[in-house]
């Protein structure tokens, strides 16, 4: 193995050629690779639209705008962060709701319950199954995970009182003594 | 010249195996005092040492990582005969390490663990020269790590060991007919211990599976459901994680949460308390609650031990040819009895991190749109619809409309120019390729060099351009 140190030299000297470009073409992580081919490959429905915030030089992090076309939250619309790591896909986005949600699967702070983005994240899985998840808790909002309490007992016990109160929610008014702002 | 040796020599065991031949050592071994000069960078260059030797004097060894491993393996190196090493580690030292990293006193507590580490072997080690570096891996320019023969990791993260295999895999080139050239490859000898169980692989890209080849190897961390965490929390760790991933939120608003300040943890661990008490839950304390929220499992001091010596020996292997490498992944499980086991793992040879990729000459005056047709065309890529990078810059997306939209300028611009006017580099294309007469998603890394462009003099015209 102590020929791989033969030609030390020779590498030196490739090294100076090598050097002007080490400079300028930063290194990119192969989950950045993974990410860039996963959101060129996006084959969303129309209810969902993609943006970058920070333009062309940052994909890692950028936001998905959810207008559900059918059910309690039709003609809403909600706004979620992703944030990917360079880890990944052997890691999750971090997903976080941005519109103030009354949902029993999201919590008021953004948090969502969503098995793929936790215990049931594989890393074939991708950006597109993602948001086809969170476009389903739209669809059928689901109260056996509850993450709002509230949320998910009115809709188990009287779906007619949710349906009212996700109405009111999004049109900007109170369930209980929780505010909520207008996002229809 | 074994005999002038010094019999009582502290390298006395390690004479027998560099002075001597034998029957398993590796195909370029050549026995004598010129190979343990070579490892040990003998200050007194004798006027006997080839010019060979003499070349290879400058043999140096970075270990990545100052924590339990890489003590370890500082330590372990020093004491084989290296004398050239350097440690890098972004870390200070904290209070739950002096358990297991022997060469930090309670005394230095808060200092950079590189700096303490080198300097500690340095004391007990006679001739040994240690750089230590305090720095993030990612704030280290690409040639710094180009400086080194052999890289050592001792890491905890797969994200960290994704980065460096990038960037040694990152040095390899290939011939015209796909075979690594030697001088190029960077060898790397990773550990890696948890609890009772451990590992260590000898990584050598372009010849054995380098980490992003076998990356199916690390399972993603098995993370706890929001919604069990909110409302039937049934352990300790339960309890950690609503505080970490909850509660904080709930009471912080947008402050983020930092895992190395130690208030932060203290809030956590608080909560957790009051949220195990409501649900009577035993068994939170401080520690596990660092250890949950930086995903630690307990380190064991002899595991570390036991894998730092293995990528020690491997280390030794790989640069004096005394034995044959393990081939390639050794498994080390002291959990219920004691198992070991080695496993050759095999490349994936479309890595897109080690492999050659496939060799297009372009001339400097192709557009990126003619580039991106010519993909369509080649009948290795069949590629249509093509997406292109090169490093960190995407240079042409597809899709979504708004990134295309973004990119769109680049088409028309030369491909030589975008990729900054080098005569040689490697970008990845992905889109539909025709495999087989079906349509797949494909991702695929090409070499590209510009004909008539010869590097340095290329260089000067940019820059009077
Ligand atoms: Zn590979």
């Amino acid at each position: 193995m102590i020929g791989l140190f033969k030609v030390k030299e020779k590498q030196r000297e490739e090294a100076k050629n090598t050097n002007s470009r080490g400079a300028s073409v930063k290194k990119q992580s192969a989950g950045e690779l993974r990410l860039h081919k996963d959101i060129t490959e996006l084959n969303l429905p129309e209810s969902c639209t993609i943006s970058f915030p920070n333009g062309k030089n940052d994909l890692m992090n950028f936001e998905v705008t959810i207008k559900p076309d059918e059910g309690y939250y039709k003609n809403g619309k909600f706004v979620f962060t992703f944030q990917v790591s360079s880890v990944y896909p052997h890691e999750a986005p971090k997903v976080k709701c941005i519109t103030k949600v009354y949902h029993p699967n999201i919590d008021l702070e953004g948090n969502v319950c969503l098995n793929i983005l936790r215990e049931d994240w594989k890393p074939v899985l991708n950006i597109n199954t993602v948001i086809y998840g969170l476009f389903h808790l739209f669809t059928e909002p689901n109260y056996e995970d509850p993450l709002n309490h509230d949320a998910a007992a009115v809709l188990k016990t009287n779906p007619k009182q949710f349906e009212t109160n996700v109405r009111r929610a999004m049109g900007g008014g109170y369930v209980g003594n929780t505010s909520f702002p207008r996002c229809i | 010249m074994a005999d002038l040796e010094a019999p009582q020599s502290k390298s006395r065991d390690l004479d027998k195996l560099l002075l001597r031949a034998g029957n398993l050592v590796g195909p370029d071994f050549y026995p004598g005092t010129e190979v343990k000069a070579l490892i040990s960078q003998l200050s007194i260059v004798s006027s006997s040492f080839s010019d060979f030797v003499i070349r290879l004097l400058s043999l140096r060894v970075l270990v990545v990582g100052a924590g339990g491993l890489g003590c370890e393996l500082l330590k372990d190196l020093a004491l084989s005969g290296f004398r050239n090493l350097d440690v890098i580690d972004m870390d200070r030292i904290e209070v739950t390490n002096l358990n297991r990293q022997f060469l930090f006193r309670l005394e230095d507590v808060g200092k950079p663990k590189a700096e303490i580490a080198a300097k500690r072997v340095m004391e007990r080690v006679s001739g040994v020269e240690i750089v230590p570096h305090f720095s993030r891996i990612e704030d280290k320019e690409l040639e710094f790590y180009n400086n080194f023969n052999i890289i050592a990791l001792g890491l905890d993260s797969i994200e960290a060991r994704r980065y460096i295999n990038g960037v040694a895999c990152g040095f390899l080139e290939y011939d015209e007919d796909d075979t690594p050239r030697r001088e190029t490859i960077k060898p790397m000898v990773d550990g890696g211990t948890e609890g009772f169980k451990g590992h260590a692989r000898v990584i050598v890209p372009g010849v054995t599976p380098c980490f992003e080849c076998t990356i199916w190897l690390f399972p993603p961390q098995v993370k706890f459901p929001l919604c069990t965490l909110a409302e039937t929390p049934r352990n300790a760790a339960h309890c950690i994680e609503y505080a970490h991933l909850i509660k904080w939120h709930e009471v912080h608003g947008g402050k983020s949460f930092d895992p190395d300040e130690p208030e932060h943890m203290k809030w956590v661990y608080d909560e957790a308390v009051k949220r195990a008490e409501l649900f009577g839950i035993p068994g939170v304390t401080y520690s596990l609650t660092q250890g949950v929220v930086k995903n630690i499992i307990p380190a064991i001091a002899s595991t570390n031990a036991i894998i730092s010596a293995a990528c020690a020996l491997e280390t030794l292997k790989i640069v004096s040819g005394c034995s044959k490498t393990l081939a390639n992944y050794l498994t080390y499980n002291g959990g219920e009895g004691l198992h070991t086991k080695v496993t050759e793992f095999v490349r994936d040879k479309d890595c897109l991190v080690c492999g050659p990729g496939i060799l297009i000459e372009l001339d400097t005056s192709v557009t990126l749109q003619k580039f991106i047709d010519m993909l369509e065309e080649h009948p290795k890529l069949l590629l249509s619809k093509a997406s292109v990078k090169h490093g960190k810059d995407s240079l042409y997306m597809q899709a979504p409309p708004v990134l295309e939209e973004m990119h769109r300028p680049n088409l028309s611009k030369s491909l030589y120019d975008l990729m900054g006017r080098v005569q040689k580099d490697t970008v990845h294309v992905f889109g539909t390729a025709l495999k087989n007469e079906e349509k797949q998603s494909s991702l695929t890394k090409l070499r590209v060099v510009f004909k008539g462009a010869d590097g340095v003099a290329d260089m000067d015209t940019a820059i009077g351009a």
